[in-house]
């Protein structure tokens, strides 16, 4: 059968699923679902799938595609989504499967929602600091890279980015950022926060994956 | 999910192990539920999820309505201290909620170096240690699992143990329990109870008494308790429930793949073996029902692996049909089939062979003895001819590995034995040499050896054990007899032999020595990244015991032993009678050649062993 691509959420405890551990949990589904992966040719055969933006452990999702093809010739689509969805861990959802028109060279952004939390500082005028501190001209951090230190600035990757206060010292964040020729890893949010502006920096960070877009700010599927 | 967890889990490896959420797991609503039961698993969540008796439990405790069995694991090292610092209790997967709110919490231990972790766990949870100072009836501490056979170490700190197969009798025990939490009993008034249960064995009902020099002289049952408790066995197997839907995890664990269980017992009778004596009488299933619950288990589950466990598969008499019956579903759809645990025969070879996805690099024999006479005293019926034969097919066959695994220290071994070991290697090379297709890629032929363990209710179990020292000596005549440089030599350290030995024969005083090294840091001693040989010498010095008293000492046939009130079915004079025939160097007959009347049929009513 062609190709697939699936959009599925990785929500609430599922999100510990490292990537790897992601593609034997997906087999399995399948195959209990009634249908088998295709494999790729070899002495270590694996299953043939692949995760459009692959999604760091801890950071949750309700746009995650994933490309895919089966060894049976007929399947029923719409059933499909059904049977996998009977079968998955808690957290993961599959929300459409159809065959994709676009390759995922053509995704570029990224809408993501976060949460700052705070643990014994006020939020009230966090949300003018952090928004002016990332309204700067350019951030510049050091980061691990393979060939130990490199500097990076994230401030180009950041298309878009807002605060709002929320009850119980958090601050709430949405913005659009790279997610390919650079990826940001939202982590470095925080952690530019840490390097270079400590005092408004969270106690703890997460995020969620919105939506994928791309280049011209269409949303891609 | 609670704040902390939230902010652990990014920091720690594998976090998906302390998240629960996984395929199949069992989820009801707490509020409708009589008994809420933490299954606790004192090792990794990695060896936990791997356990076949957890797998099973888990869904028949669950299977009962008014009960909701929920899983616990010891956190790794990270982990742990992770939740130390944030001070969280140590909570059940499935719901999240901290271990203290829980009616029971239930152990399995099968192997004596996880008495540490129990009492780790128990802390993590926030429930006092020792069943005397849990004056309540909830929540019940409770353990079963094959070291359970002598759980007298653990006997401080639990409340009962269930001794044998739990299907049935973890059941029997629950419903119990739900009417003592709705009559609103006492602690005693349910112990009391429960020990009339079969296979139910409440420790603080049995006065131990001691001799001068240190041994028990009098065991006592008091308010009524039975003064054997007979392990229980499932007697139908193919009638017995069995989850064809476990647990998938969402992360890798060590066997990722479905197990079927061809049989409960074993038909030899290896003399230094615990488990061929405490799981009799042997048990099989039809290879129907094997096939049956085998494709269901694997369409519920997913997985691509089958592998087939007993103590030896080889002895189970359809073996042939199963495996045709089951290469029928899995070959078409590429599921891989594994046969562990087979014996050194021309039969096994060939299945082998037919086997899919059989990489031919890895044979493996577990020879136990240096010499044809060990070999017979300790009843392992296996020869240097039908190795070698084996071992010659194999290489001619494409295998090029081979691992040999040895025993030092078993009941009369002498240094020639030892110096067997060499020699076998040597006429495994010289076989690969006549028979090898391929002699470009090699040959590797690794021995190993452990420290033989007395165990309870084996017909060793009045042997003396080594000394560390004496283990070493062993190892070194064996490496300075190896010469042949394609041979390998890997020995396992004698330290954790050593306190499993006196674990393993230990009497309800070294409760307190578990109790010091627990207090001195110990957890996870089944893992050499946290075993402290150190630390258990200190402990039993500072509770004034003796370490080889426990470990190495030859018990007199006369002594009462500290486990002698739990009867696993095999009758002790069958066991002395073993003893006698390894010191003659005579062979007993398996059970299928000819019944020994070792006491075990006892149990199966009527019916005989193997039918
Ligand atoms: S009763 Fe006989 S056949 Fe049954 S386990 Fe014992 S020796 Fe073997």
């Amino acid at each position: 059968m062609n190709k697939l691509r699936m959009r599925f959420s990785k929500t609430g405890r599922a999100i510990y699923i490292s990537h790897l551990d992601l593609m034997a949990t997906m087999q399995r589904a399948f195959s209990r679902a009634g249908n088998r992966l295709k494999y790729s040719e070899g002495f270590n055969p694996r299953p043939q799938i692949s995760i459009a933006l692959p999604l760091s452990v801890g950071c949750a999702s309700v746009c995650e595609l994933m490309d895919f093809q089966l060894l049976e010739e007929q399947v029923d689509i719409t059933s499909l989504k059904d049977r996998l969805n009977a079968t998955m861990p808690e957290g993961i959802e599959v929300q459409e499967i159809y065959e994709p028109t676009r390759k995922n060279a053509e995704l570029k952004w990224l809408a993501i929602e976060g949460v700052f939390e705070y643990d014994d500082r006020s939020v009230d005028i966090m949300c003018n600091q952090l928004a002016a501190f990332f309204s700067r001209e350019s951030i510049v951090i050091e980061k691990k890279t393979k060939r130990g230190f490199g500097e990076v600035d994230v401030r180009p990757s950041i298309r878009e980015i807002s605060f709002f206060a929320r009850a119980g010292g958090a601050v709430a964040l949405a913005a659009t950022i790279s997610a390919q020729n650079p990826t940001l890893n939202p982590d470095l949010l925080p952690a530019s926060l840490r390097a270079l502006c400590p005092e408004i920096a969270p106690d703890f960070a997460k995020f969620t994956r919105i939506e994928p877009y791309d280049a011209e700010m269409k949303v891609f599927r | 999910m609670d704040k902390r967890l939230e902010r652990i889990l990014p920091r720690v490896q594998k976090p998906a192990r302390y998240t629960g959420g996984e395929y199949n797991q069992i989820i009801k609503n707490k509020d409708e539920v009589e008994l809420r039961l933490a299954f606790c698993f004192p090792d990794t969540y990695e060896i936990g999820m791997s356990n076949l008796g957890m797998k099973i439990l888990y869904k028949t405790m669950n299977s009962l309505p008014f009960v909701w069995c929920e899983r616990a694991f010891a956190p790794w090292g990270d982990m742990y201290e992770e939740m130390k610092k944030a001070d969280m209790p140590l909570y059940a997967l499935e719901s999240g909620d901290s271990l203290d709110k829980f009616d029971a919490l239930a152990f399995s231990i099968g192997y004596e170096m996880a008495y540490t972790t129990v009492l780790d766990m128990l802390a993590m949870a926030g429930v006092p240690l020792r069943s005397a100072d849990r004056h309540d009836l909830l929540p019940i501490v409770f353990a079963g699992g094959s070291a359970c056979v002598n759980g007298e170490p653990m006997a401080p700190f639990m409340d009962l143990f269930v001794i044998g197969e739990g299907e049935e009798m973890n059941n029997e025990l629950l419903t119990l329990l739900r009417r003592a939490k709705a009559e609103g009993w006492s602690k005693k008034q349910f112990l009391r109870e429960a020990a009339h249960i079969g296979g139910v064995y409440v420790p603080g009902l049995y006065e131990i008494d001691y001799n001068p020099d240190g041994t028990v002289k009098s065991i006592t049952p008091t308010d009524g308790a039975p003064e054997k408790v007979q392990k229980r066995i499932v007697e139908d197997l193919d009638a017995a429930p069995y989850p064809t839907d476990p647990i998938v995890p969402s992360t890798e664990v060590v066997q990722d793949k479905v197990d079927i269980e061809l049989f409960r017992g074993c038909v030899r009778g290896c003399r230094f073996c615990q488990a061929g004596h405490i799981y009799r009488p042997i048990r099989a299933k039809k290879p129907e029902t094997l096939i049956r619950q085998g494709i269901e288990t694997l369409q519920n589950t997913g997985y691509e692996d089958v592998t087939l466990l007993s103590l030896s598969t080889s002895d189970y008499r359809h073996l042939t049909a199963l495996c045709d019956g089951l290469l029928e579903y899995c070959e078409p759809r590429s599921i891989g089939l594994a046969l562990p645990s087979l014996r050194a025969d021309n039969f096994s070879m060939e299945l082998m062979e037919r086997l899919q996805r059989v990489r031919k690099t890895g044979l493996t024999f577990a020879v136990e003895g240096g010499s044809q006479r060990l070999r017979d005293a300790i009843n392992k019926n296996v020869t240097e001819e039908e190795l070698l034969h084996t071992c010659a097919i194999a290489f001619a066959g494409g295998w090029n590995s081979v691992k040999l695994y040895y025993m030092l220290g078993l009941p009369t071994e002498t240094d020639d034995d030892i110096r067997g070991i060499a020699d076998m290697a040597d006429q495994v090379l010289h076989c690969w040499r006549e028979n090898a297709k391929n002699k470009n890629r090699g040959v590797r032929i690794t021995i190993s050896t452990s420290c033989f363990i007395p165990k309870p209710h084996s017909p060793f179990q009045w042997e003396a054990q080594i000394s560390k020292e004496e283990y070493l000596r062993r190892v070194n005549l064996l490496r300075t007899s190896i010469t042949a440089r394609n041979v390998t030599y890997n020995w396992h350290d004698a330290e954790t032999s050593v306190i499993e030995s006196a674990l393993s024969r230990g009497d309800r005083r070294l409760g307190d020595v578990l109790e010091a090294v627990w207090r001195a840091g110990g957890r996870l001693d089944a893992w050499s990244d946290y075993f402290s040989f150190e630390r258990w010498e200190n402990a039993f010095a500072s509770c004034g015991l003796d370490l080889a008293w426990y470990a190495s000492r030859e018990r007199g046939l006369d002594e009462v032993l500290p486990w002698d009130m739990i009867d696993v079915g095999v009758r002790r004079a069958h066991l002395v009678r073993e003893r006698e025939r390894c010191y003659a160097s005579e062979l007993s007959p398996d059970c299928r050649k000819q019944c020994s009347a070792c006491g075990a049929a006892k149990m199966l009513h009527g019916r005989k062993c193997d039918e």
